[in-house]
């Protein structure tokens, strides 16, 4: 079971490493971010694996924090100011 | 037994994950990228979870997992809509 | 077979890091440097989950990957551009070609000499075995600390003098940000999609942050975790349009702000006077002392970080506004150009927002 899972682990960062190669080719910043966002989702998916294999129950709880702030990143990306300041 | 149907369920995930991010990487546009990303990816955690649920040693752990689903699977739809807003105003604009 | 998966883990890690970190430092475009720095502390995270270390990744998942990500790019699209490319050059052009040689050597000898110090004290941790390392110190007093999570013990009790010397630094930051002027003004408000996502997103984050600040006692978590995402929270207030960020008025605002030093120093001090030493907390009451600390410490630390993703001095920091009551949202700060001052209502229409659009198509 242990080798399944450091297999599965291994592929989840061939996956984010992928995402990597998005993030740097990328022609505009709307494609970094969505290459971010998937290094999130892998990175989640990896924090959980490794939980399991590295018999840390915590990195469920990284995991978690991981999560919920995914969608700040994007919020603050596209958010729009009430107006711009010239100074 | 229990130990079959989570490797199932885990393999299944990151081959999920492994579509999206050759999606990411293969399809031609920021729009169809955002597919790729939110469905596949959100579909391999799902399963992932699923997985790992099996093997949690107690009901919070396994609600947890729950939790760490659901809100990913919130917060990348969000992110998806802003992003591909933001890409269309942008086209809009300029 | 897992050995070897896990070292071919460790080092596609490790080549992610190493190239996250340079194109996010040698790239012209700032936008670019944002993104890709954020990707870096998500990557970060993982290698100190890899490392064993959860306390480091947590605060790194809270701080590096989600706070300084929207604090970065909220700073970028707020640069004065002068240029019309909106590119940041370097120092030389504007400057003069000196000032810019003088100050890219200095830079270059003080970084080669951190990177040798850090060589140095790589060696000479491998070098020394574990019996000499401070963690069977801190696991042969563990039971006398009060908690039962070392990194906790370490923080709150054996070192606690540091961490009152860093909340004060964290005090000394937040009054140079108040230094900087008022607050930016707010965001648009945000479509349904978000607006819902933040409903129930900001009571999660919440009680994420109170489960962090309770579990640390035994288990990874803590007073900066807990308060990083406490912070998170206000961002997404703030991001979704919301005219507050969820910090208080007036003097409950100052208590905040001055809790962490002001609690250690109330501790410490009460101690000296029952006659111990400063911050010796006697081991039967160290427990409860510290959930009171690091309770105080959470609320210094999530309001130094809204009040930075603030960029200023908010409204509400008068004390004429205890009088007042609740701050009223704030209307569009009148500029020279007071005619062009639209109402709120006006600000939501397709149009005027796509007029401000326009400003920050650059990327």
């Amino acid at each position: 079971m242990a080798e399944l899972i450091s297999l599965s682990a291994l592929g989840l960062m061939l996956s984010l490493f992928l995402g990597l190669l998005r993030a740097l080719l990328g022609p505009n910043a709307g494609d970094r971010m969505v290459a971010t966002q998937l290094i999130g989702t892998a990175g989640v998916g990896m924090l959980l694996l490794l939980s399991l294999l590295l018999d840390q129950r915590a990195l469920i709880d990284v995991a978690l924090i991981l999560a919920l702030l995914a969608a700040v990143a994007a919020a603050a990306f596209t958010g729009q100011q009430q107006e711009t300041r010239h100074d | 037994m229990i130990d079959a149907l989570s490797s199932m369920l885990i393999v299944g995930g990151v081959l999920f994950y492994l579509a999206g991010s050759i999606g990411l990487l293969r399809l031609p546009d920021l729009y169809s990228r955002l597919h790729a990303l939110t469905k596949a990816d959100n579909l391999g955690l799902g399963l992932l979870t699923a997985g790992l649920a099996l093997h949690s040693q107690d009901l919070l752990t396994a609600l947890k997992l729950l939790l760490i689903w659901l809100a990913v699977l919130a917060a990348s739809a969000a992110s998806a809509h802003l992003i591909a807003r933001h890409a269309r105003r942008q086209e809009a604009g300029s | 077979m897992s050995t070897t998966s896990l070292l071919i883990l460790d080092g596609l890690l490790l080549i992610s890091m190493v190239s996250l970190a340079w194109a996010a430092l040698t790239s012209s475009d700032e936008r670019r440097c944002v993104i890709l720095f954020m990707a870096f502390g998500l990557v970060l995270a993982l290698a100190w989950a890899r490392l064993l270390a959860p306390d480091v990744a947590l605060a790194e998942a809270a701080i590096g990957a989600g706070l300084s990500g929207g604090l970065l790019l909220t700073a970028v699209r707020e640069r004065p551009q002068s240029a019309p490319t909106g590119r940041t050059d370097s120092v030389d052009n504007r400057h003069g070609s000196r000032m810019g040689l003088t100050l890219h050597w200095v830079v270059t000898t003080l970084s080669a000499a951190l990177a040798v110090t850090l060589a140095w004290a790589l060696g000479h941790a491998f070098s020394r075995g574990p019996q000499d390392s401070l963690a069977q110190a801190v696991s042969a007093n563990l039971a006398a600390s009060g908690v039962g999570n070392p990194v906790t013990a370490v923080l709150l009790n054996f070192r606690a003098y540091d961490t009152l010397l860093e909340l004060a630094v964290l005090l000394t930051a937040l009054l140079g940000i108040f230094a900087l002027g008022r607050a930016r003004p707010g965001y648009l408000a945000a479509g349904p999609v978000f607006d819902g996502l933040a409903r129930w997103l900001v009571p999660v984050l919440i009680l994420a942050a109170g489960y962090l600040l309770w579990v640390g006692a035994h288990a990874p978590g803590g007073a900066f975790q807990a308060g990083a995402t406490l912070a998170a929270a206000g961002v997404v207030l703030r991001l979704a349009g919301r005219p507050d960020i969820g910090l208080p008025h007036g003097i409950a605002l100052r208590i905040a702000m001055a809790a962490g030093v002001g609690i250690f120093l109330l501790v410490g001090l009460g101690l000296l006077l029952l006659g111990r030493p400063f911050l010796g907390y006697p081991p039967a009451w160290a427990g409860a002392l510290i959930l009171m600390i690091e309770s105080a410490a959470m609320v210094a630390i999530a309001a130094t970080l809204m009040l930075a993703f603030l960029g200023g001095r908010p409204e509400s920091f008068g004390l004429q506004a205890v009088h007042e009551g609740p701050a009223a949202p704030p209307v569009v700060v009148p500029r020279s150009e007071a005619p062009e001052a639209m109402s709120r209502a006006e600000f939501e229409t397709p149009e005027a927002r796509d007029r401000f659009t326009k400003e920050e198509n650059r990327c």
